[in-house]
């Protein structure tokens, strides 16, 4: 019972940086439709602004983290303005190649930059955890799970309460319609994707200091923001919320459990099994997709 | 000419262990036969069914350890029951790996073909992870991530001829030259058989092949097992040509090697995975004494996005465009004109 306990805060730790890569991705895969595999790479990215910032400048911790948040925006932006734009309603294998190809470059112009060898950022906060009855939990992870709710609570009320929001889903709705209301509608898509690949590099940031920072760590990622996405439904901001915090219990259970080696199999397992019995995702609405 | 180009280049590639001193280029070209192979398979899938798997290095690599376990043989226990496994020579371990990989694909095909588009990347790319997990774990079966060394290479031969053991390069350098011109062949048979004209019609336009009868899931579920299979032919080459096989075979690179070979080459054209990897199988050699492998990837990635733009179609379907205006024959001048508006008639 105690290391069910365990389990379950550990999954609400890493499920709220699930939930920021989830929802990151189901801006751009789900209401843009373009099948990212950079999103991971931007993971990478923040992961090593926030190494770059709080380790070699010095830097306060949520200070770099804003600016880890800020450098992926600006890659992001930077993607969608050289690759995405030109190739606007191409159909989605193309975009597919692009995002293969940018990926490529990315991950191994980290690798160059960074080195092969894997780098760890300390943390700033005390070394005692929480222990709260039979669960302790190191203080950083408190500051992960506090941090990533922050985000998750601003990007549910950006998309939903402000006008820009409402702009972005007019946009995706009916782009024609939307820029005879006025939407520039182009601007709306560079701020999404930006949106979207700031938030991958938030988690990246957030979790860089908790594991280690190495140019390859933005694989897997990729993939499970993939499975996040699908079983949340695409484009939907809710589910992938908690698509996050479900496939983080199901990683915790199945390790801790099952066997700690298939831990990273528990995504694919799930997007196999969702795709198979209810490919619309959990929470949405139905849509014809074979 | 363009009949003969065929019967040309097979001729030269025959020769090429006659007067290549290098034994160093002769392996790369042995490797990048056989990824030749894998390129091919996947183009039945990408190219004439149109359909990306991005979980193409699942047959390959299931191809290679089935093959390598045949022959290595092992022992192994399955909720107390014990599996010990002779070893058996490496031929038979190959026609096992191709029958297994072929097998996946069935399996495979049936699945992910419920989904479509991004849907289906997903699902393949989902299936090879977990390949490599249970490669990875399975440490009992596959040695994870130790690997499994001293892979016996091919036997060829019969009882009354003699057993000939392929230690040399240039031996298998045939055998794999032998298999690309099968695998074409076979390829180039369905593709011109009113099964692959089934798969390019739901290439095309899936609701109007559907409607006029083409059973989607029959003919997607066929390509899906041939390419596998041939995947997995090419993997079973792989571990008995290196003879050391670990769980780095599923990576997520290889499949993008693979791609990036069909879609320079040519989706959809049977020489095309010919030419790309041709390309991106010797390119590294020659850039190596230049740039770092970082760099040699970063190259890659431009160039996938430097096509995509310039040679949506690849570099074939150009050079024959480019040729026919050239020669100005009629003939081909109307095949042209028909491609064109074709062409016209899908966007």
């Amino acid at each position: 019972m105690d290391q069910l306990s365990q389990h379950i805060v550990n999954a609400l730790i890493m499920g709220g940086t699930y939930a920021l890569l989830g929802i990151g991705l189901t801006l751009i895969f789900g209401i843009m439709r373009i099948v990212n595999f950079t999103h991971g790479e931007l993971y990478a990215l923040g992961a090593y602004m926030m190494y770059f910032f709080a380790t070699i400048l010095g830097l306060n911790f949520f200070v770099s983290i804003a600016f880890a948040i800020v450098a992926g925006m600006a890659v992001g932006s930077v993607i969608e303005f050289t690759l995405l734009r030109p190739k606007r309603g191409a159909d989605i294998d193309t975009t597919m190649l692009l995002m293969i190809g940018a990926w490529i470059v990315l991950q191994n112009v980290e690798h160059l930059t960074w080195g092969g060898i894997a780098k760890s950022i300390p943390s700033p906060l005390p070394e005692q955890p929480l222990v709260i009855g039979p669960v302790s939990i190191s203080w950083l992870r408190v500051m992960v799970l506090g941090v990533s709710l922050f985000l998750i609570a601003a990007t549910y009320v950006l998309i939903n309460r402000t006008k820009l929001g409402k702009a972005m889903r007019a946009t995706f709705q009916d782009g024609g319609t939307a820029a005879l209301m006025g939407v520039n509608v182009n601007a709306i898509y560079t701020t999404t994707f930006a949106l979207g690949s700031g938030l991958g590099a938030a988690a990246g940031a957030l979790l860089g200091p908790v594991f280690v920072v190495t140019p390859t760590m933005g694989d897997l990622a990729s993939l499970k923001a993939f499975a996040i996405v699908i079983l949340g439904g695409l484009g939907n901001i809710t589910g992938a919320a908690i698509g996050g915090f479900m496939l983080a219990f199901a990683e915790e259970i199945g390790a801790g459990y099952i066997s700690s080696g298939y831990r990273d199999a528990m995504g694919f397992l799930i997007i196999i099994v969702v795709l198979l019995f209810k490919p619309t995702g959990l929470f949405a609405r139905s849509e014809r997709i074979g | 000419m363009k009949r003969f180009l065929p019967y040309l280049a097979v001729a030269f590639f025959a020769s090429v262990p006659l007067w290549l001193q290098d034994q160093y280029f002769l392996h790369t070209l042995v490797v990048t036969g056989i990824f030749i192979i894998a390129a091919m398979s996947l183009n039945l899938l990408l190219g004439y069914t149109g359909q990306l798997s991005l979980g193409h290095v699942a047959f390959f690599g299931i191809g290679a350890y089935v093959s390598a376990l045949t022959s290595l043989g092992f022992s192994l226990s399955i909720f107390g029951v014990q599996i010990t496994h002779e070893p058996w020579p490496a031929v038979v371990g190959v026609i096992l790996g191709t029958i297994i990989a072929g097998l996946c694909g069935y399996l495979i095909g049936k699945l992910a073909f419920r989904v479509r588009g991004a849907y289906f990347v997903i699902v393949t790319i989902s299936f090879a992870e977990v390949v490599r997990l249970v490669s990875l774990n399975w440490v009992e079966l596959t040695n994870g991530p130790l690997a499994l060394p001293g892979i016996p290479p091919l036997t060829l031969g019969f009882e009354w001829t003699g057993f000939a053991t392929l230690w040399g390069k240039g031996q298998n350098y045939y055998v794999v030259l032998a298999t690309i011109v099968l695998a074409y062949v076979l390829i180039k048979r369905i593709v011109n058989s009113p099964y692959g004209r089934a798969m390019i019609a739901l290439r095309e336009n899936e609701t109007l092949a559907t409607s006029v009868g083409v059973s989607v899931t029959k003919y997607l579920v066929l390509a899906a097992v041939i390419s596998g299979a041939m995947a997995g032919t090419a993997g079973g080459l792989y571990a008995h040509y290196i003879q050391i096989i670990d769980p780095m075979v599923f990576m997520f690179l290889n499949t993008v090697t693979m791609v990036i070979m069909v879609i320079t080459g040519g989706k959809g054209t049977l020489a095309g995975p010919l030419v790309g990897g041709l390309i991106f199988g010797i390119a590294p050699v020659i850039l190596r004494d230049y740039v770092g492998p970082e760099v040699q990837w970063i190259l890659y990635g431009l160039l996938m996005i430097l096509i995509v733009f310039v040679l949506p179609e690849g570099i074939v379907p150009a050079v024959e465009r480019w040729f026919t205006r050239k020669t100005g024959n009629s003939a081909a001048k109307r095949s042209a004109l028909v491609l064109e508006s074709s062409k016209g008639a899908r966007s």
